[in-house]
């Protein structure tokens, strides 16, 4: 078993508890910080898959400023415990183990399917294989997926606005 | 070694974590964080099929798909905040009516 391996499931694990809990946790405070712990996991697992330009936008704009962003409002909010559970059909508890049943049943069905395609006949990961450098990525973006790029940038404006518009719209009401 | 197979299980894995979190928990903020998972799980899959393939449009497509969902984060937290004001809750069975 090389150290390759190892790695991968020692990454794998954590993701798996990690995100597990981030749905378990009934403050948002933990989930979001276990949700960082998940971001690192999947950080090292794109570090093994030779793409560090990834891992670090991973942990710079997921880890660092998105979790941010989720945390000031949990704070502001200030609203951290799950309101109580109101008796319905959503909130039964058969019904939960049967969601909790279905989910099993997706990953059972996927694991079957994955297994029985070829994907294991393109090899194993790390060794021999190309590490994609910072510039040979720019250089995609900034010419075969110029367009995209482009589109991205109106797609954030669009989005500051609209955020500053709908958290806002108070403060216009009032003056008005 | 690990092959592909490992991680396209695992990346299955965690999106049926963030897909679960989404239809059972009651808390917009942890539905907000269960499509983060989702989103993760999917871009594991764009990394590890772009280095099985030995390409670089994976790593391209993540960067993209990070910018957006920058963006999703953004307005759906903006949105939050506004119907907290409202409701005064994040239990997403409160919000019944249209009306402003």
């Amino acid at each position: 078993m090389g150290l390759n391996l190892i790695l991968f499931y020692a990454f794998a694990t954590l993701a798996v508890v990690t995100s597990l809990l981030v749905v378990a946790q009934s403050n948002p405070v933990h989930s979001v910080l276990l949700l960082i712990g998940s971001f690192v996991a999947l950080a090292g697992l794109y570090v093994l898959l030779a793409a560090p330009f990834v891992a670090v936008i991973q942990i710079i704009v997921y880890a660092g400023a998105i979790m941010v962003l989720f945390l000031f409002v949990v704070m502001l909010l200030n609203a951290p415990q799950e309101d109580a559970v109101q008796a319905g059909i959503m909130e039964s508890g058969a019904t939960r183990a049967l969601g909790a049943l279905l989910a099993l049943a997706l990953v059972a069905e996927l694991v079957w399917a994955v297994s029985r395609s070829g994907a294991a006949a393109l090899g194993s990961a790390g060794e021999g294989r190309h590490s994609w450098s910072v510039t040979e990525i720019g250089v995609m973006i900034f010419q075969d997926y110029a367009f995209a790029f482009e589109a991205t940038s109106i797609l954030i404006l669009v989005a500051m606005v609209g955020a500053v518009a709908l958290a806002g719209r108070h403060l216009a009401e009032k003056k008005s | 070694m690990a092959e592909l197979n490992h991680y396209l299980i695992l990346s299955g894995v965690l999106f049926t974590i963030g897909t679960a979190g989404v239809l059972l928990r009651r808390n917009l903020i942890t539905v907000l964080l269960s499509i983060e998972v989702m989103l993760n799980a999917v871009n594991l899959t764009f990394i590890a099929f772009g280095h099985f393939l030995g390409s670089a449009d994976g790593q391209v497509i993540v960067f993209f798909v990070i910018a957006v969902a920058a963006a999703e984060a953004a307005v759906g937290l903006a949105l939050v905040i506004s119907l907290f004001r409202h409701v005064e809750t994040l239990n997403p069975d409160a919000f019944r009516q249209l009306r402003g």
